[in-house]
């Protein structure tokens, strides 16, 4: 695999839920240089939003803490980590495990893993309590193929 | 969101305008919940024409809101669902309880 870093950026913010649009648009406006369809670029918001809001709601349930979002830009493809210094996830398999949730008081679905595993390439979720989750999520970005092939 | 009540059918519609994530849902469902509590609607629609994006909080809030209005005796609807949008709700499940309704009256809602 090419793993050639084209770009790269980072951002960092409070876990505050104004802030979950925010990261969608950042990073739907950075995936763009790949020339992504409509259907990709939705793809990644959805997802990006997913592991956003997580952060916000399950890693600072009770305080303001910092998510930190970057991505890169690789060849075809585009890598995108969210970060937290949160509280962690107990059980990572259970956690994604379609409709499970810890939070059914507040209306959560259960739903954030599954739709990332469905929208995004690859998924990956490491945690350990009391410090923090990582999300890592893959993208690939199919090059338009006719326009190679016309020049 | 704009609310539309249509008191002959005892019909409560719900206009979604905003982009639904955890964020808006917060404020949508409090909004929602008011108005059935007010009207005790037999019917509520939520339409989705204007729903440009969802993730799954979208989800969470319908789900909720079904519940909430079931405890009235209401039905609750979904309209105007894109394609996008019906994929993230196909994967939930929740389409066998509450169903997307093709085709729905248009020339009353539009």
């Amino acid at each position: 695999m090419n793993r050639d870093i084209k770009n790269e950026m980072k951002i960092e913010f409070s876990s505050k839920s104004a802030n979950e649009a925010f990261a969608r648009i950042s990073v739907a406006a950075f995936a763009s240089q790949l020339d992504p369809t409509i259907e990709e670029i939705a793809d990644i918001k959805t997802s990006v939003s997913e592991a956003v809001t997580n952060s916000i709601i399950h890693a600072y349930p009770n305080r303001d803490g910092i998510v930190k979002l970057s991505a890169k830009l690789l060849d075809d493809e585009i890598e995108i980590e969210v970060s937290d210094t949160g509280e962690g996830i107990e059980n990572i398999e259970e956690a994604r495990e379609p409709l499970f949730t810890t939070k059914g008081n507040l209306e959560r679905s259960g739903m954030g893993f599954t739709i990332m595993e469905n929208f995004m390439d690859k998924l990956k979720v490491e945690s350990i309590v009391g410090i923090g989750t990582k999300v890592t999520m893959i993208k690939k970005i199919k090059k338009n193929k006719s326009l190679e092939n016309t020049y | 969101m704009r609310v539309n009540h249509y008191l002959e059918d005892k019909l409560l519609l719900f206009e979604i305008t905003e982009e639904l994530d955890h964020h808006e849902v917060e404020r949508i469902r409090k909004r929602a919940d008011y108005e059935i509590q007010r009207v005790m609607p037999k019917k509520v629609i939520f339409d989705f024409k204007k729903v440009s994006f969802m993730d799954s909080a979208g989800i969470g809030l319908i789900v909720g809101r079904y519940k909430f209005a079931n405890l009235y005796g209401a039905n609750t609807e979904l309209i105007n669902v894109n394609e996008k949008v019906r994929k993230i709700f196909e994967m939930s499940g929740v389409l066998k309880i509450i169903p997307i309704i093709d085709n729905y009256g248009s020339e009353r809602i539009g």
